[in-house]
């Protein structure tokens, strides 16, 4: 059992069952992670804003599964009592008078909002260094980032400032920063987890998720907040799964794809993901490599469809109803609204915008021949470690390049799953391998994740680093 | 790679996507944002590559179409006008206060 000071620092699944067994009570758990952000927060920049009632709030919940545990929220979900900024200005002081369907499920299922966290600005980056709050620093090292946009919830897992966390993904910001970070993160089907009371970025690809110690723990969360919501027009009618049924389950037999095994640029990182994928094979899965589309061409769809819709979706910031005016907007977001604009505008709409959902729907056929013949497919989540602080600057297109390898299953809706699959003891950083699925397959990838997870040193709550 | 179709986004052209996009931009950020958007547009120029004849395009992935629901009242999601009108940076009387639109000077 872990010492008091220490309850922080465990999974979700650990807590629950000491919370159970009453082995600690709330209020020991509490304090230790009072005293993690204390200890870390100045320095990390994890957490914008704290639930300062948090303690009182788990006490009065007879909720279960989650029994009170403190659960830190991408500050990008609007939630009542909470400022919610998507860490960019033009939303500074704003108090949302609604929930969020994703919080509201949490809270349902016993959770405990216990803090708001940094992101880049209205979640467009890949880095948390865009952050008009102030970039995040990668509690694995902190002369490195934490990759984003779900920058400040990857580092308050892994700092464990928190028990679990949300994120949101639109093409990345859930797995590219769990990687980074040597955490687990569920990017969800499109449409299995509420957009509503999301700040929203990209409408056709925005996807909240789980961002945790453990599969297992992202398998529990994620059956908190999945469901179908009549507020959001693209939230599935389809029942969730229990997605904890998929733990503790042989792959044996399965047929794994691996993509982008031979694109340039990933050769430094190529000899570890190798490795990690022969763990794969010895659990008994066909592993081999496939061909697909060129995941360049994704990026190219991506940055048109997300910045259109993003002219879109901050067109409603006018500094009338609520929030500062338009001048508060941040370099990326100016570049972002003002591309997508651009693309948009008369003239250019069919080489750019309709152009590029073509392709996109090339992505999908591409994935439905794939699938036909594959039960996953996997690559390298992030092409590389965690960039150095800084690293940003002057890069129009940092974000779309580092999830290169992301974006094509984005795009396409698909689920995907970040576990860690290689640990530098030198830098203390993180590689991590993203596991990718059929719509709606999640629990598929939970299944290898999880099979991975159990059977490699990678996971440092399973295994001391 | 991108040799033959390198895009120029100039700076008159941030000046007018800016004012559709309604972004205050100064003369400095609108040269910066010009060699900005060439560089991304050269990113995307990548598509030009790509023969898409005959496919239709996907806008959205779940297949749904023609969402609705009753429209009916749903009074647990109603607003007070206090509440409504709590995150105004301006308001008189009750009512949101909006810049004047009409009879502007051009």
């Amino acid at each position: 059992m872990a010492s008091a000071a220490t309850l922080n620092q465990q999974t979700l699944k650990a807590t629950l069952d000491g919370l159970g067994q009453k082995a600690f009570s709330l209020d020991e758990l509490y304090q230790a992670v009072d005293q993690a952000v204390e200890a870390n927060n100045a320095t990390l920049n994890a957490y914008l804003a704290l639930n300062t009632t948090a303690v009182e709030q788990a006490k009065n919940v007879e909720q279960q599964p989650l029994a009170g545990v403190p659960i830190a929220v991408k500050d990008n979900f609007s939630t009542v009592g909470l400022p919610t900024t998507a860490s960019s200005t033009v939303l500074d002081g704003y108090q949302p008078p609604y929930e969020s369907t994703v919080t509201k499920n949490l809270q349902a299922a016993g959770g405990v909002v216990y803090g708001k966290t940094n992101l880049d600005a209205w979640a467009h980056g890949s880095s948390t260094e865009t952050s008009q709050y102030g970039r995040t620093l990668n509690p694995r090292n902190t002369k490195h980032l934490p990759g984003g946009s779900s920058g400040g919830s990857a580092a308050a897992v892994a700092a464990d400032m928190c028990i679990a966390a949300i994120g949101s993904e639109t093409a990345g910001s859930i797995r590219q920063p769990a990687a980074w970070c040597g955490v687990v993160g569920i990017k969800p089907t499109y449409g299995r987890c509420s957009r509503y009371g999301v700040v929203a970025m990209a409408s056709s690809t925005d996807s909240p998720g789980p961002i945790t110690k453990t599969v297992e723990d992202g398998a529990m969360l994620l059956n908190a907040i999945a469901g179908h919501d009549p507020y959001d027009a693209t939230s599935t009618k389809q029942a969730a799964p229990d997605f904890t049924s998929f733990l503790d389950t042989s792959i044996k037999g399965m047929k794994i794809g691996v993509l982008y095994h031979d694109l340039k640029g990933l050769e430094l990182v190529s000899p570890q993901f190798d490795a990690a994928t022969r763990v794969l094979s010895d659990l008994g899965a066909l592993v081999e490599p496939v061909e697909a589309l060129n995941p360049h061409y994704a990026v190219g769809v991506y940055t048109i469809v997300q910045r259109a819709e993003v002219s879109s979706n901050l067109g409603r910031y006018d500094g009338i109803r609520f929030g500062h005016d338009r001048s508060h907007f941040g370099d990326e977001a100016k570049r972002r609204i003002m591309l997508g604009t651009f693309t948009l505008s008369s003239g250019y709409n069919d080489q750019y915008y309709v152009k590029a959902q073509k392709v996109r729907s090339l992505f999908i056929q591409d994935y439905a021949k794939l699938f036909s013949q594959y039960d996953a497919l996997i690559s390298l989540t992030s092409p590389g470690f965690a960039k150095p602080v800084g690293a940003t600057e002057g890069e129009a297109m940092f974000g779309e390049l580092e999830d290169l390898l992301l974006e094509p299953s984005s795009i396409s809706g698909l689920p995907g799953v970040n576990v860690p699959c290689y640990h530098d003891p030198k830098t203390n950083l993180y590689l991590g391998m993203n596991i990718v699925t059929p719509m709606w397959e999640e629990g598929r990838a939970i299944q290898i994740a999880d099979a991975f997870e159990k059977a490699t040193p990678w996971n440092s709550w399973r295994t001391p680093a | 790679m991108h040799s033959s179709t390198k895009a120029t986004f100039t700076q008159k052209q941030v000046e007018h996507v800016a004012d559709l996009a309604h972004i205050p931009v100064t003369t400095n950020e609108a040269k910066q944002l010009a060699q900005d958007f060439s560089t991304t547009l050269d990113v995307i120029s990548d598509l030009e590559k790509v023969d898409v004849a005959g496919i239709e395009p996907t806008h959205q992935v779940t297949g749904l179409s023609n969402v609705t629901r009753e429209d009916t009242v749903d009074e647990s999601r109603m607003f007070t006008q206090a509440q409504a009108l709590a995150n105004a940076p301006k308001q008189h009387d009750g009512f949101f206060v909006v810049p004047r639109i009409i009879d502007r000077e051009a």
